[in-house]
Protein backbone atom coordinates (compact mmCIF):
# COMPACT_ATOMS: atom_id res chain seq x y z
CA UNK A 1 0.00 0.00 0.00
CA UNK A 2 1.38 3.26 -0.88
CA UNK A 3 2.09 6.16 1.59
CA UNK A 4 -1.20 8.39 2.19
CA UNK A 5 -0.35 11.92 0.23
CA UNK A 6 -1.86 13.98 3.09
CA UNK A 7 -2.66 13.40 6.96
CA UNK A 8 -0.94 11.65 9.31
CA UNK A 9 1.27 8.54 9.83
CA UNK A 10 2.28 6.58 12.93
CA UNK A 11 4.67 3.59 13.17
CA UNK A 12 4.63 1.86 16.39
CA UNK A 13 5.78 -1.85 18.02
CA UNK A 14 3.82 -3.74 20.64
CA UNK A 15 6.91 -4.40 21.84
CA UNK A 16 7.19 -0.75 23.00
CA UNK A 17 5.41 0.28 26.33
CA UNK A 18 4.83 3.83 24.94
CA UNK A 19 3.41 2.73 22.20
CA UNK A 20 0.73 0.47 23.79
CA UNK A 21 -0.20 3.50 25.81
CA UNK A 22 -0.59 5.68 22.91
CA UNK A 23 -2.79 2.84 21.61
CA UNK A 24 -6.25 4.18 22.12
CA UNK A 25 -5.07 7.20 20.96
CA UNK A 26 -4.30 6.37 17.42
CA UNK A 27 -7.63 4.74 17.76
CA UNK A 28 -9.17 8.36 18.03
CA UNK A 29 -7.54 9.83 15.36
CA UNK A 30 -9.37 9.74 12.37
CA UNK A 31 -7.45 9.57 9.51
CA UNK A 32 -4.59 7.63 10.89
CA UNK A 33 -2.59 5.30 8.90
CA UNK A 34 -0.67 2.96 11.32
CA UNK A 35 2.61 1.14 10.67
CA UNK A 36 3.17 -1.95 13.11
CA UNK A 37 6.82 -3.09 13.15
CA UNK A 38 6.15 -6.52 14.96
CA UNK A 39 2.11 -7.45 14.56
CA UNK A 40 -0.09 -7.07 12.59
CA UNK A 41 -3.03 -6.70 15.02
CA UNK A 42 -1.27 -3.94 17.26
CA UNK A 43 -2.81 -1.33 17.75
CA UNK A 44 -6.42 -2.18 18.23
CA UNK A 45 -9.50 -0.93 16.95
CA UNK A 46 -7.31 1.20 13.96
CA UNK A 47 -9.21 1.38 10.76
CA UNK A 48 -6.27 2.02 8.46
CA UNK A 49 -3.23 -0.23 9.92
CA UNK A 50 -0.57 -2.01 8.19
CA UNK A 51 1.72 -4.40 8.99
CA UNK A 52 5.32 -3.48 8.46
CA UNK A 53 6.86 -6.57 9.12
CA UNK A 54 9.88 -6.21 6.22
CA UNK A 55 10.29 -2.92 7.57
CA UNK A 56 10.84 -1.18 4.37
CA UNK A 57 8.25 1.40 4.91
CA UNK A 58 10.06 2.05 8.66
CA UNK A 59 13.45 2.39 6.38
CA UNK A 60 11.85 4.72 3.73
CA UNK A 61 10.60 7.22 6.47
CA UNK A 62 14.23 6.49 8.36
CA UNK A 63 12.38 5.74 11.18
CA UNK A 64 14.12 6.04 14.58
CA UNK A 65 12.36 5.91 17.97
CA UNK A 66 8.62 4.56 18.11
CA UNK A 67 5.77 5.84 18.11
CA UNK A 68 6.24 8.12 15.72
CA UNK A 69 3.94 10.54 13.99
CA UNK A 70 4.25 12.27 11.22
CA UNK A 71 2.11 14.61 9.36
CA UNK A 72 1.97 14.64 5.50
CA UNK A 73 0.96 17.13 2.67
CA UNK A 74 0.34 16.80 -0.80
CA UNK A 75 3.13 13.58 -0.50
CA UNK A 76 5.56 15.73 1.62
CA UNK A 77 6.42 15.27 4.97
CA UNK A 78 6.02 18.62 7.05
CA UNK A 79 6.62 17.70 10.16
CA UNK A 80 7.08 14.94 12.92
CA UNK A 81 6.95 13.96 16.68
CA UNK A 82 8.66 10.89 18.62
CA UNK A 83 7.79 8.96 21.77
CA UNK A 84 4.60 10.30 23.48
CA UNK A 85 4.32 13.90 24.21
CA UNK A 86 0.53 15.08 24.46
CA UNK A 87 0.85 18.69 23.60
CA UNK A 88 3.39 17.80 20.61
CA UNK A 89 0.49 15.64 19.94
CA UNK A 90 -2.56 17.40 19.73
CA UNK A 91 -0.78 19.83 17.98
CA UNK A 92 -0.09 17.97 15.29
CA UNK A 93 -3.30 16.21 14.95
CA UNK A 94 -5.26 19.11 15.72
CA UNK A 95 -7.34 17.05 17.99
CA UNK A 96 -7.05 19.28 21.36
CA UNK A 97 -8.58 16.72 23.39
CA UNK A 98 -6.59 13.00 22.77
CA UNK A 99 -4.72 11.84 25.13
CA UNK A 100 -6.05 13.75 28.30
CA UNK A 101 -5.87 10.68 30.58
CA UNK A 102 -2.19 10.00 29.80
CA UNK A 103 1.08 11.56 31.47
CA UNK A 104 2.50 14.65 29.41
CA UNK A 105 5.05 13.55 28.13
CA UNK A 106 6.52 9.57 27.66
CA UNK A 107 10.27 8.65 25.79
CA UNK A 108 9.78 6.27 23.07
CA UNK A 109 11.84 3.41 22.31
CA UNK A 110 14.53 2.38 19.66
CA UNK A 111 12.65 1.43 16.20
CA UNK A 112 12.91 -1.87 14.93
CA UNK A 113 14.38 -1.30 11.64
CA UNK A 114 17.44 -0.25 13.42
CA UNK A 115 18.30 -2.98 15.30
CA UNK A 116 21.65 -4.45 14.52
CA UNK A 117 21.36 -7.64 11.70
CA UNK A 118 18.11 -5.40 10.85
CA UNK A 119 19.73 -2.41 9.34
CA UNK A 120 22.03 -3.62 7.35
CA UNK A 121 19.62 -6.32 5.59
CA UNK A 122 17.33 -3.10 4.95
CA UNK A 123 20.38 -1.02 3.55
CA UNK A 124 21.26 -3.92 1.18
CA UNK A 125 18.14 -4.63 0.34
CA UNK A 126 17.45 -0.54 -0.23
CA UNK A 127 20.64 -0.41 -2.31
CA UNK A 128 22.04 1.85 0.69
CA UNK A 129 25.47 0.29 1.56
CA UNK A 130 27.99 2.24 -0.71
CA UNK A 131 30.04 -1.09 -1.27
CA UNK A 132 31.68 -0.79 -4.50
CA UNK A 133 33.28 -4.55 -4.67
CA UNK A 134 31.84 -6.71 -7.39
CA UNK A 135 28.77 -9.01 -6.27
CA UNK A 136 29.57 -12.85 -7.24
CA UNK A 137 26.57 -14.64 -7.48
CA UNK A 138 26.46 -18.33 -7.19
CA UNK A 139 24.80 -21.02 -8.35
CA UNK A 140 22.07 -22.73 -6.24
CA UNK A 141 23.66 -25.97 -5.67
CA UNK A 142 27.01 -24.27 -5.34
CA UNK A 143 28.81 -24.92 -2.56
CA UNK A 144 29.84 -21.47 -1.11
CA UNK A 145 33.28 -22.65 0.87
CA UNK A 146 34.56 -24.85 -2.26
CA UNK A 147 33.48 -21.58 -4.53
CA UNK A 148 35.83 -19.58 -2.53
CA UNK A 149 38.52 -22.36 -2.76
CA UNK A 150 37.72 -22.71 -6.47
CA UNK A 151 38.25 -18.71 -7.51
CA UNK A 152 41.83 -19.35 -5.28
CA UNK A 153 40.54 -16.58 -2.51
CA UNK A 154 41.82 -18.84 0.57
CA UNK A 155 45.28 -19.35 2.24
CA UNK A 156 44.29 -23.46 2.21
CA UNK A 157 42.30 -22.47 4.95
CA UNK A 158 38.50 -22.57 5.06
CA UNK A 159 36.73 -19.08 4.96
CA UNK A 160 33.92 -17.24 6.24
CA UNK A 161 31.93 -16.10 2.81
CA UNK A 162 32.12 -12.63 2.89
CA UNK A 163 28.39 -11.81 2.16
CA UNK A 164 27.14 -7.70 1.88
CA UNK A 165 26.07 -8.28 5.30
CA UNK A 166 29.00 -9.51 6.89
CA UNK A 167 31.29 -7.00 5.43
CA UNK A 168 28.47 -4.04 5.84
CA UNK A 169 28.75 -4.86 10.00
CA UNK A 170 32.48 -5.32 9.75
CA UNK A 171 33.24 -1.49 7.73
CA UNK A 172 30.58 -0.55 10.71
CA UNK A 173 33.68 -0.68 13.11
CA UNK A 174 35.53 2.09 11.44
CA UNK A 175 35.06 5.79 10.85
CA UNK A 176 36.68 5.80 7.71
CA UNK A 177 35.38 5.64 4.32
CA UNK A 178 35.05 2.44 3.05
CA UNK A 179 36.80 3.96 -0.27
CA UNK A 180 39.92 5.37 1.57
CA UNK A 181 42.84 3.96 0.42
CA UNK A 182 45.12 2.62 2.47
CA UNK A 183 47.93 1.48 0.23
CA UNK A 184 48.97 0.27 -2.54
CA UNK A 185 49.47 -3.94 -2.40
CA UNK A 186 52.41 -5.85 -4.03
CA UNK A 187 53.07 -7.56 -6.05
CA UNK A 188 50.31 -6.05 -8.52
CA UNK A 189 50.47 -3.10 -6.87
CA UNK A 190 46.78 -2.08 -6.50
CA UNK A 191 44.92 0.39 -4.29
CA UNK A 192 43.85 -1.36 -0.76
CA UNK A 193 40.59 0.40 0.32
CA UNK A 194 38.99 -0.08 3.65
CA UNK A 195 36.05 -1.72 1.99
CA UNK A 196 38.27 -4.42 0.19
CA UNK A 197 40.26 -4.85 3.21
CA UNK A 198 37.33 -5.48 5.11
CA UNK A 199 35.93 -7.91 3.31
CA UNK A 200 39.50 -9.84 3.19
CA UNK A 201 39.01 -9.01 6.93
CA UNK A 202 35.46 -11.25 7.31
CA UNK A 203 37.09 -13.92 5.19
CA UNK A 204 39.80 -14.25 7.42
CA UNK A 205 37.47 -14.74 10.57
CA UNK A 206 38.20 -11.04 12.27
CA UNK A 207 35.06 -9.98 14.63
CA UNK A 208 34.21 -6.23 13.76
CA UNK A 209 35.84 -4.68 16.54
CA UNK A 210 39.39 -6.23 14.74
CA UNK A 211 38.76 -3.76 11.39
CA UNK A 212 40.40 -1.37 13.07
CA UNK A 213 43.60 -3.19 13.59
CA UNK A 214 43.78 -5.08 10.63
CA UNK A 215 43.90 -1.41 8.81
CA UNK A 216 46.58 -0.24 11.03
CA UNK A 217 48.28 -3.70 10.26
CA UNK A 218 47.95 -3.27 6.55
CA UNK A 219 48.76 0.19 6.69
CA UNK A 220 52.35 -0.66 8.10
CA UNK A 221 53.17 -3.60 5.85
CA UNK A 222 52.36 -0.81 2.83
CA UNK A 223 54.19 1.63 4.11
CA UNK A 224 57.70 1.85 1.86
CA UNK A 225 60.12 1.41 4.50
CA UNK A 226 58.91 -2.53 5.08
CA UNK A 227 59.43 -3.26 1.75
CA UNK A 228 56.26 -5.69 1.37
CA UNK A 229 56.74 -6.76 -2.15
CA UNK A 230 60.45 -7.73 -1.23
CA UNK A 231 59.50 -9.24 1.67
CA UNK A 232 56.62 -11.42 -0.55
CA UNK A 233 59.35 -11.80 -3.31
CA UNK A 234 62.13 -13.47 -1.22
CA UNK A 235 63.35 -17.06 -1.49
CA UNK A 236 63.41 -16.43 2.56
CA UNK A 237 61.33 -17.98 4.74
CA UNK A 238 59.93 -14.36 6.19
CA UNK A 239 56.22 -12.95 6.09
CA UNK A 240 54.34 -10.04 8.26
CA UNK A 241 54.93 -10.51 12.19
CA UNK A 242 52.27 -8.10 13.80
CA UNK A 243 52.70 -6.96 17.53
CA UNK A 244 50.08 -5.30 18.80
CA UNK A 245 49.96 -2.27 21.87
CA UNK A 246 48.09 -0.20 23.61
CA UNK A 247 44.65 -0.63 25.22
CA UNK A 248 42.76 -1.95 22.09
CA UNK A 249 44.66 -5.39 22.76
CA UNK A 250 42.34 -5.81 26.35
CA UNK A 251 39.32 -4.51 24.21
CA UNK A 252 39.45 -7.49 21.75
CA UNK A 253 40.71 -10.07 23.68
CA UNK A 254 44.08 -10.30 22.47
CA UNK A 255 46.22 -13.20 23.69
CA UNK A 256 49.76 -11.73 25.46
CA UNK A 257 50.22 -14.90 27.74
CA UNK A 258 50.44 -18.31 27.68
CA UNK A 259 50.78 -19.40 24.32
CA UNK A 260 50.91 -15.94 22.92
CA UNK A 261 53.00 -17.28 20.00
CA UNK A 262 50.39 -20.19 19.47
CA UNK A 263 47.01 -21.01 18.18
CA UNK A 264 43.54 -20.60 20.14
CA UNK A 265 42.85 -16.65 20.18
CA UNK A 266 40.50 -15.51 17.74
CA UNK A 267 42.16 -12.32 17.38
CA UNK A 268 45.84 -13.30 17.09
CA UNK A 269 45.13 -15.78 14.82
CA UNK A 270 42.39 -13.80 12.32
CA UNK A 271 44.54 -10.50 12.48
CA UNK A 272 47.35 -11.67 10.95
CA UNK A 273 45.48 -13.82 8.42
CA UNK A 274 43.48 -10.70 7.47
CA UNK A 275 47.12 -9.05 6.55
CA UNK A 276 47.84 -12.18 4.22
CA UNK A 277 44.97 -12.60 2.79
CA UNK A 278 45.19 -8.85 1.56
CA UNK A 279 48.43 -9.16 -0.06
CA UNK A 280 47.09 -12.41 -1.88
CA UNK A 281 43.51 -11.55 -2.76
CA UNK A 282 44.12 -7.30 -3.35
CA UNK A 283 47.75 -7.90 -4.28
CA UNK A 284 48.04 -11.17 -6.21
CA UNK A 285 50.92 -12.29 -4.08
CA UNK A 286 50.48 -15.96 -4.10
CA UNK A 287 53.24 -18.71 -3.06
CA UNK A 288 54.99 -20.09 -6.09
CA UNK A 289 54.38 -17.25 -7.94
CA UNK A 290 55.36 -14.25 -6.90
CA UNK A 291 56.12 -15.30 -3.74
CA UNK A 292 59.23 -17.50 -4.46
CA UNK A 293 59.73 -18.74 -0.45
CA UNK A 294 61.81 -21.92 -0.69
CA UNK A 295 60.12 -23.45 2.73
CA UNK A 296 58.46 -20.00 3.64
CA UNK A 297 57.50 -20.60 7.45
CA UNK A 298 54.13 -21.48 9.50
CA UNK A 299 53.56 -17.94 10.59
CA UNK A 300 52.26 -17.07 6.69
CA UNK A 301 48.91 -18.39 7.63
CA UNK A 302 49.10 -15.72 10.63
CA UNK A 303 51.46 -14.45 13.02
CA UNK A 304 50.07 -11.83 15.45
CA UNK A 305 50.75 -11.19 19.14
CA UNK A 306 49.74 -8.87 21.56
CA UNK A 307 53.16 -7.64 24.15
CA UNK A 308 51.93 -8.28 28.00
CA UNK A 309 52.24 -4.67 28.92
CA UNK A 310 50.48 -4.83 32.47
CA UNK A 311 53.47 -7.78 33.18
CA UNK A 312 56.45 -6.11 32.04
CA UNK A 313 58.54 -3.21 33.68
CA UNK A 314 59.52 -1.83 31.12
CA UNK A 315 57.97 0.54 28.23
CA UNK A 316 55.87 -0.96 25.54
CA UNK A 317 57.58 -1.97 22.24
CA UNK A 318 54.82 0.60 20.79
CA UNK A 319 56.13 3.71 23.07
CA UNK A 320 59.83 3.24 22.49
CA UNK A 321 59.01 3.56 18.88
CA UNK A 322 57.57 6.69 19.26
CA UNK A 323 53.95 5.94 19.90
CA UNK A 324 52.72 7.89 22.86
CA UNK A 325 51.94 6.00 26.15
CA UNK A 326 48.13 4.83 26.37
CA UNK A 327 47.52 4.81 22.69
CA UNK A 328 46.94 1.33 20.51
CA UNK A 329 49.54 0.74 18.00
CA UNK A 330 50.52 -2.44 15.73
CA UNK A 331 54.52 -2.97 14.62
CA UNK A 332 55.07 -4.71 11.37
CA UNK A 333 58.25 -7.04 11.37
CA UNK A 334 59.31 -8.57 8.48
CA UNK A 335 59.91 -12.21 10.36
CA UNK A 336 59.83 -15.95 10.87
CA UNK A 337 59.27 -18.66 12.67
CA UNK A 338 60.55 -19.18 16.61
CA UNK A 339 63.83 -19.62 18.14
CA UNK A 340 63.91 -20.93 22.36
CA UNK A 341 66.09 -19.96 24.30
CA UNK A 342 66.40 -22.48 27.54
CA UNK A 343 68.29 -21.02 30.44
CA UNK A 344 66.61 -22.19 33.19
CA UNK A 345 69.64 -21.33 35.38
CA UNK A 346 70.55 -17.69 34.85
CA UNK A 347 69.87 -15.43 37.49
CA UNK A 348 71.94 -12.88 36.89
CA UNK A 349 71.46 -10.37 33.79
CA UNK A 350 75.23 -10.91 32.81
CA UNK A 351 74.41 -14.63 32.64
CA UNK A 352 71.02 -14.35 31.02
CA UNK A 353 72.00 -11.73 28.48
CA UNK A 354 75.25 -14.06 27.65
CA UNK A 355 72.87 -17.21 26.83
CA UNK A 356 70.57 -14.76 24.96
CA UNK A 357 73.44 -13.85 22.75
CA UNK A 358 74.91 -16.68 22.50
CA UNK A 359 71.54 -17.98 21.00
CA UNK A 360 71.37 -14.81 18.61
CA UNK A 361 74.49 -15.55 16.73
CA UNK A 362 73.03 -18.79 15.70
CA UNK A 363 70.26 -17.37 13.69
CA UNK A 364 70.70 -18.39 10.19
CA UNK A 365 74.32 -19.28 10.68
CA UNK A 366 76.87 -18.82 13.27
CA UNK A 367 79.24 -18.00 10.37
CA UNK A 368 77.01 -15.40 8.90
CA UNK A 369 76.92 -11.42 10.41
CA UNK A 370 75.07 -9.43 9.89
CA UNK A 371 72.82 -11.32 9.61
CA UNK A 372 69.15 -9.90 10.22
CA UNK A 373 66.79 -7.79 12.28
CA UNK A 374 65.43 -9.96 14.88
CA UNK A 375 62.51 -9.26 18.27
CA UNK A 376 63.58 -11.41 21.03
CA UNK A 377 59.97 -12.40 22.58
CA UNK A 378 60.67 -12.15 26.60
CA UNK A 379 59.04 -14.45 28.83
CA UNK A 380 57.86 -13.29 32.34
CA UNK A 381 60.34 -15.51 34.52
CA UNK A 382 63.28 -13.99 32.24
CA UNK A 383 62.12 -10.57 32.48
CA UNK A 384 62.33 -10.77 36.44
CA UNK A 385 65.98 -11.74 36.37
CA UNK A 386 66.59 -8.23 34.99
CA UNK A 387 63.89 -6.40 36.57
CA UNK A 388 65.49 -7.26 40.04
CA UNK A 389 68.60 -6.27 38.76
CA UNK A 390 67.23 -3.27 38.02
CA UNK A 391 68.12 -3.18 34.70
CA UNK A 392 66.48 -0.90 32.06
CA UNK A 393 65.10 -2.08 28.55
CA UNK A 394 68.05 0.45 26.99
CA UNK A 395 70.84 -1.69 29.21
CA UNK A 396 69.80 -4.47 27.77
CA UNK A 397 69.97 -4.20 24.06
CA UNK A 398 73.36 -2.43 24.10
CA UNK A 399 74.36 -5.64 26.38
CA UNK A 400 72.95 -7.62 23.21
CA UNK A 401 74.67 -5.49 21.08
CA UNK A 402 78.07 -5.91 22.40
CA UNK A 403 77.82 -9.57 23.43
CA UNK A 404 76.41 -10.51 19.89
CA UNK A 405 79.51 -8.96 17.97
CA UNK A 406 81.59 -11.91 16.59
CA UNK A 407 85.34 -11.90 15.65
CA UNK A 408 85.55 -11.96 11.74
CA UNK A 409 88.78 -14.52 12.21
CA UNK A 410 85.74 -17.04 13.53
CA UNK A 411 83.35 -16.33 10.51
CA UNK A 412 85.50 -16.03 7.28
CA UNK A 413 84.55 -18.25 4.49
CA UNK A 414 86.21 -21.61 5.16
CA UNK A 415 86.57 -20.86 8.86
CA UNK A 416 86.20 -23.75 11.38
CA UNK A 417 85.83 -26.34 8.37
CA UNK A 418 82.59 -24.28 7.06
CA UNK A 419 82.59 -23.20 3.40
CA UNK A 420 79.77 -20.41 4.64
CA UNK A 421 81.32 -17.29 5.91
CA UNK A 422 81.94 -13.42 6.00
CA UNK A 423 84.70 -12.02 3.04
CA UNK A 424 88.62 -11.62 3.65
CA UNK A 425 88.17 -8.07 5.26
CA UNK A 426 86.14 -9.56 8.42
CA UNK A 427 90.01 -10.85 9.32
CA UNK A 428 91.06 -9.26 12.36
CA UNK A 429 87.85 -7.10 12.74
CA UNK A 430 85.14 -7.40 15.20
CA UNK A 431 81.63 -7.84 13.21
CA UNK A 432 77.95 -7.48 14.46
CA UNK A 433 75.09 -9.93 14.21
CA UNK A 434 72.63 -7.08 14.06
CA UNK A 435 72.58 -3.55 12.47
CA UNK A 436 72.11 -1.10 15.04
CA UNK A 437 68.43 -0.41 15.97
CA UNK A 438 67.79 -4.05 14.29
CA UNK A 439 66.65 -6.07 17.77
CA UNK A 440 63.08 -5.64 19.55
CA UNK A 441 62.41 -7.07 22.56
CA UNK A 442 58.93 -7.55 23.62
CA UNK A 443 57.72 -9.07 26.96
CA UNK A 444 55.20 -11.53 26.39
CA UNK A 445 53.93 -15.56 27.91
CA UNK A 446 52.52 -17.22 30.18
CA UNK A 447 53.85 -17.01 34.13
CA UNK A 448 55.69 -20.29 33.99
CA UNK A 449 58.75 -21.70 32.13
CA UNK A 450 62.05 -20.13 31.84
CA UNK A 451 61.77 -20.16 27.54
CA UNK A 452 61.88 -17.04 25.60
CA UNK A 453 61.98 -17.13 21.59
CA UNK A 454 63.95 -15.01 18.98
CA UNK A 455 62.06 -14.47 16.30
CA UNK A 456 64.50 -14.22 13.05
CA UNK A 457 63.87 -11.66 10.39
CA UNK A 458 65.03 -10.93 6.42
CA UNK A 459 68.69 -10.58 5.79
CA UNK A 460 67.59 -8.23 3.31
CA UNK A 461 66.55 -5.82 7.13
CA UNK A 462 67.28 -1.92 7.35
CA UNK A 463 67.58 0.45 4.67
CA UNK A 464 68.32 -1.75 1.79
CA UNK A 465 65.58 -4.31 2.80
CA UNK A 466 62.38 -4.67 5.34
CA UNK A 467 62.65 -1.90 8.01
CA UNK A 468 60.11 -2.79 11.34
CA UNK A 469 57.21 -0.34 10.82
CA UNK A 470 55.20 1.22 13.70
CA UNK A 471 51.25 2.87 13.17
CA UNK A 472 49.06 4.08 15.53
CA UNK A 473 45.65 2.27 15.56
CA UNK A 474 42.43 4.87 14.13
CA UNK A 475 39.16 4.08 15.03
CA UNK B 1 21.12 -17.49 -4.05
CA UNK B 2 24.28 -16.49 -1.86
CA UNK B 3 25.87 -13.54 -3.08
CA UNK B 4 29.50 -12.93 -2.04
CA UNK B 5 31.59 -9.40 -2.20
CA UNK B 6 35.14 -9.92 -4.30
CA UNK B 7 38.02 -9.42 -2.21
CA UNK B 8 40.23 -8.81 -5.07
CA UNK B 9 41.63 -6.07 -6.85
CA UNK B 10 38.66 -6.96 -9.78
CA UNK B 11 41.40 -6.98 -12.33
CA UNK B 12 42.04 -10.51 -13.65
CA UNK B 13 38.74 -12.14 -14.76
CA UNK B 14 37.17 -15.00 -12.65
CA UNK B 15 37.17 -17.37 -15.42
CA UNK B 16 40.54 -18.45 -16.70
CA UNK B 17 41.31 -17.76 -20.27
CA UNK B 18 40.50 -20.93 -22.84
CA UNK B 19 43.70 -22.26 -24.71
CA UNK B 20 44.51 -20.63 -28.17
CA UNK B 21 42.04 -22.78 -30.97
CA UNK B 22 44.39 -25.39 -32.75
CA UNK B 23 45.39 -24.16 -36.33
CA UNK B 24 44.52 -27.93 -38.31
CA UNK B 25 42.91 -30.93 -36.74
CA UNK B 26 45.56 -33.01 -38.72
CA UNK B 27 46.91 -35.36 -36.78
CA UNK B 28 44.96 -34.38 -33.32
CA UNK B 29 42.37 -36.23 -31.86
CA UNK B 30 39.00 -34.67 -31.50
CA UNK B 31 36.64 -35.00 -28.25
CA UNK B 32 33.31 -35.47 -28.98
CA UNK B 33 31.12 -34.94 -25.98
CA UNK B 34 27.34 -35.29 -26.03
CA UNK B 35 25.82 -33.59 -23.23
CA UNK B 36 22.91 -35.39 -23.20
CA UNK B 37 20.65 -33.41 -24.55
CA UNK B 38 18.32 -34.86 -27.06
CA UNK B 39 19.46 -35.40 -30.50
CA UNK B 40 22.80 -34.15 -29.54
CA UNK B 41 23.87 -37.80 -30.94
CA UNK B 42 22.22 -36.98 -34.60
CA UNK B 43 24.72 -33.83 -34.41
CA UNK B 44 27.88 -35.79 -33.19
CA UNK B 45 27.08 -38.77 -35.53
CA UNK B 46 27.51 -36.52 -38.59
CA UNK B 47 30.53 -34.67 -37.51
CA UNK B 48 32.23 -37.90 -36.25
CA UNK B 49 31.10 -39.23 -39.97
CA UNK B 50 33.13 -35.91 -41.45
CA UNK B 51 36.16 -36.17 -39.32
CA UNK B 52 36.80 -39.82 -39.99
CA UNK B 53 36.34 -39.36 -43.68
CA UNK B 54 39.39 -36.80 -43.54
CA UNK B 55 41.47 -39.05 -41.22
CA UNK B 56 40.69 -37.36 -37.83
CA UNK B 57 40.43 -39.52 -34.71
CA UNK B 58 37.70 -39.25 -32.49
CA UNK B 59 37.12 -40.47 -29.52
CA UNK B 60 32.96 -40.15 -28.11
CA UNK B 61 32.27 -39.13 -24.25
CA UNK B 62 29.09 -38.66 -23.14
CA UNK B 63 27.98 -36.10 -19.45
CA UNK B 64 25.82 -38.29 -17.57
CA UNK B 65 23.55 -34.67 -17.38
CA UNK B 66 23.23 -31.74 -19.15
CA UNK B 67 22.20 -29.61 -15.60
CA UNK B 68 25.53 -30.21 -14.46
CA UNK B 69 28.78 -29.81 -14.85
CA UNK B 70 30.99 -32.97 -15.88
CA UNK B 71 32.32 -34.91 -13.40
CA UNK B 72 35.61 -34.57 -12.75
CA UNK B 73 37.14 -37.93 -13.64
CA UNK B 74 35.36 -37.16 -16.89
CA UNK B 75 37.11 -34.15 -17.29
CA UNK B 76 39.98 -35.31 -16.47
CA UNK B 77 39.90 -38.30 -18.74
CA UNK B 78 39.23 -36.32 -21.43
CA UNK B 79 41.83 -33.88 -20.48
CA UNK B 80 44.13 -36.37 -21.14
CA UNK B 81 42.77 -38.17 -23.98
CA UNK B 82 42.29 -35.60 -26.57
CA UNK B 83 43.49 -31.73 -27.86
CA UNK B 84 40.30 -30.31 -28.71
CA UNK B 85 36.87 -30.79 -28.27
CA UNK B 86 33.60 -30.36 -29.77
CA UNK B 87 30.49 -30.10 -28.08
CA UNK B 88 26.85 -30.47 -28.93
CA UNK B 89 25.21 -27.72 -26.65
CA UNK B 90 21.70 -27.40 -27.79
CA UNK B 91 18.45 -29.20 -29.07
Amino acid sequence: MDMPNQGLVAVVKRDCPTCVLTAPVLAQIPGVTVYSQDDPGFPENVASRIYDGELDTSHRLRIEIVPTLIRFENGQEVERTYGWDRAEWQRLTGQADIGAGLPAMRPGCGAKNLEPGIIERLKIRHGETGITARRISLGTGEDEMEAMYDRGWSDGLPLVPPTEERVLRMLGATARDPQEVIGLVPSDLVPATVEKIAINAVMAGCKPEYLPVVLAAVEAVLDEPFAMHGVLATTMYVGPVIVVNGPVRRQIGMNARGNALGQGNRANATIGRAVQLVIRNIGGGRPQEVDRATLGNPGKYTYCFAEDEEGSCWEPLSVERGIAPGKSAVTAFAGYGLQGVVDQKSRTPESLSRSFAECMKAIYNTKLAPACDAILVMCPEHERTYRDAGWSKQRVYEELYRLTEMNGDDILAGAHGIAEGGPPSYAGRRIGKFRKGGLMIVRAGGGAGMFSGIIGGWSASGERGSAPVTKEIRE
Amino acid sequence: MTALLDPTSERSPTIRPRLGRPNTLDGLTIGLVDISKPRGDVFLDRLDERLRERGIATRRYMKPTMTRPAPLPLRQQIGTEVQAVIQGLAD
